[in-house]
């Protein structure tokens, strides 16, 4: 019995790379300068999907993400592992946005989508690591979430019910629910697998195209895709959303202040790699109580 | 409801014990209501909790507001942002803050996505200051200060418009303050209707490994990072922490290394510690690093680069081989004892 799932991924700045001229004066960053990357976690639940769907024939995995043009690319990454559907929410009114509206426009686009069993999503992004977005869209669609999933332990597709490894600290634990429902993803249990090679020949050339309307043939997977309609592309208006709850305007966090991180000098004291250096400070260290 | 002007903190409870974290909040949540003239309330929702409830006077609250439940023991989203929005909304407390666990992080994002308010997370610093927007002037707006970006820049983020102003902070980054057992405050018990349909989830089991690395508990933590090179190098760290009476700890590229587990993490994706001495083997001190252990007491810094960060917040360096000072440093402290 298929099931219809959607993840949820976004397109990251590598923040393992992250130089002076990344930032912008007004204290936000300048993605364009840094290496883009597919959100780790994200992966992780993109390829949970992908092990759900391989377990269900008829599964349908719709993959979202919001973000400029260039986003494009982790979409055509989705495809290449065997996603059935990519949407691109993009829009400049959706610039600024803070977890709280960038939860409200991915509701907005997975109703679009209409027909879920789960939504998927990493358990946090490299670039905030917040792990807000996931439970708020969550409580933005009013249904119930697992974050922080490890493994998925079973699924009865029938009964509509999933058991999925939530990992806690010092342990995990596993909870049960019913569909619909949102997971967040840890990298623990899954392996990202490979591109398809003869995937990648298909989509090579895709490339996002407007759509207004939703398409139900997207979701059908009986529908032939090729890189002309592979990749759908959704402004603020074709997902329904209000401009008031989008970007800055409907992020209640503002930015007061950015710092680069200056490191405080404390007074050190050099100690000589040498014997007597060593014992000296270890004596130091053994007067004030510090060593015992 | 004895006040409209509170500090509140989720306290979280595992299996009927109020968790570490929410005594640290209640700590700063009384520095903050002093700061603010208001008082601090804390919401505690589980299975027979009364009792805890009580100890929490002593930390600083003013009032517990309580609700149990048999089917509130374990902690499960929906139900539980049930109860704390309602809360929120008779008590009107101005700032919430949660601890930024699993449940936490869980049900922080949830209620602020309720609300439509923001929610700050992880937030290593919270101060009280003024605002301006857009020639909008804010007082006593709540400072929430995090890393972000990898690290690589500390942001403050306010969220002047919308009350209450939230955030989580993980364990370990702010101190308890000295108890008070004569410090008296009301617990007010809370009813709620709660159908079966309020319960989505069921937690089928829970597994809590026994903890066999303690860095909380540890006065001494000698860390190994990328510097140490291998598994097998770490054996030197060990033998370190083992003559010291330490705890062994590491940075987040040792344990991706795979030179050791992720249960000796230190730093902000790991646990945060200020043990009295803490030696950084081959560390160079990224600032996730540095966020977990900079409180430390007394920091030894060992690094053949001589240009690491580390030594920038070292109150001892020594430039050298960790495999030729180590051993330095074993046979000097073996030689005083």
């Amino acid at each position: 019995m298929g099931l219809n799932l959607i993840v949820l991924v976004k397109q990251v700045p590598d923040t393992q790379n992250v130089t002076g001229e990344a930032m912008k004066e007004d204290g936000t960053v300048n993605r364009a300068v840094l290496p883009a990357i597919f959100n780790p976690d994200d992966l992780h639940a993109l390829e949970a999907a992908l092990e759900i769907k391989d377990a269900n024939p008829g599964t349908t995995v719709s993959v979202i993400t919001m973000g400029p043009p260039s986003a494009v690319q982790v979409l055509k990454d989705s495809l290449y592992r065997g996603a059935d559907f990519v949407a691109l929410i993009s829009d400049r009114k959706f610039a600024g946005a803070d977890t709280l509206a960038t939860s409200y426009a991915l509701k907005c686009a997975i109703e679009k989508i209409g027909k879920y069993d789960i939504v998927l999503c990493g358990r946090q992004a490299i670039d905030g690591d917040t792990a807000q977005v996931g439970p708020q869209t969550a409580e933005k669609l009013g249904i119930n979430q697992i974050s922080n999933v490890s493994n998925i332990e079973s699924i009865d597709a029938k009964k509509g019910k999933i058991q999925a490894r939530r990992s806690i600290e010092g342990g995990y634990e596993v909870v049960e629910t019913s569909f619909p429902v949102l997971l967040t993803v840890t990298d623990e249990g899954y392996t990202p697998r490979p591109a398809s090679v003869i995937k990648m020949m298909t989509y090579k050339n895709a490339s996002a195209e407007m759509t207004e309307n939703y398409d139900e043939s997207y979701i059908d997977s009986s529908v032939e895709r090729t890189a002309d309609n592979a990749i759908a592309l959704w402004d603020i208006n074709a997902i329904g959303a209000d401009v008031e709850s989008c970007g800055l305007k409907g992020s209640p966090t503002k930015v007061k202040k950015i710092e680069s991180v200056i490191l405080k000098k404390e007074d050190i004291t050099m100690v000589e790699n040498t014997d007597d250096g060593i014992s000296n400070m270890v004596h130091e260290l053994i007067a004030d109580h510090t060593l015992g | 409801m004895s006040s409209n002007n509170s500090v509140m903190v989720f306290i979280q409870q595992d299996n009927g014990k109020v968790a570490d974290v929410s005594i640290e909040l209640l700590s700063k949540a009384r520095d903050l209501a002093d700061r603010l003239k208001a008082t601090v309330t804390g919401t505690l929702i589980g299975d027979n909790i009364k009792g805890e409830a009580e100890k929490l006077f002593q930390y600083g609250a003013d009032e517990i507001f309580t609700i149990e439940d048999k089917r509130l023991h374990d902690y499960t989203p929906v139900p539980y942002t049930k109860i704390m929005v309602d809360v929120i909304k008779k008590a009107k407390p101005q700032i919430v803050l949660y601890g930024a666990t699993t449940t936490g992080r869980d049900i922080g994002p949830r209620i602020a996505s309720t609300l439509k308010v923001g929610l700050t997370a992880d937030c290593t610093s919270l101060e009280i200051g003024d605002y301006e927007n857009k020639g909008v002037e804010y007082t006593d707006i709540l400072y929430q200060i995090r890393p972000a970006f990898g690290g690589n820049i500390v942001a403050t983020i306010v969220s002047p418009e919308k009350k209450p102003q939230m955030a989580t902070v993980r364990e370990g980054v702010m101190k308890v303050g000295d108890a008070d057992p004569s410090r008296k405050g009301t617990v007010t018990p809370m009813t709620f209707d709660l159908s079966d349909a309020d319960f989505p989830s069921v937690v089928i089991k829970k597994i809590k490994e026994e903890k066999l690395v303690d860095l909380k508990g540890s006065q001494i933590i000698v860390s190994g990072g990328m510097g140490v090179g291998s598994k097998e190098n770490f054996a030197l760290i060990k033998e370190l922490a083992h003559v010291l009476g330490g705890e062994v700890g590491a940075s987040r590229a040792a344990v991706d290394s795979g030179f050791i587990s992720k249960d000796h993490q230190v730093g902000q994706t790991g646990t945060t510690v200020r043990p009295k001495l803490y030696i950084a083997c081959g560390i160079s001190g990224q600032i996730q690093h540095r966020a977990g252990m900079d409180e430390s007491a007394r920091i030894i810094a060992i690094n053949s680069d001589n240009e690491a960060p580390i030594f920038q917040i070292a109150h001892y360096g020594i430039v050298g081989d960790l495999n030729d000072v180590i051993p330095k440093f074993i046979k000097a402290f073996k030689a005083k004892n």
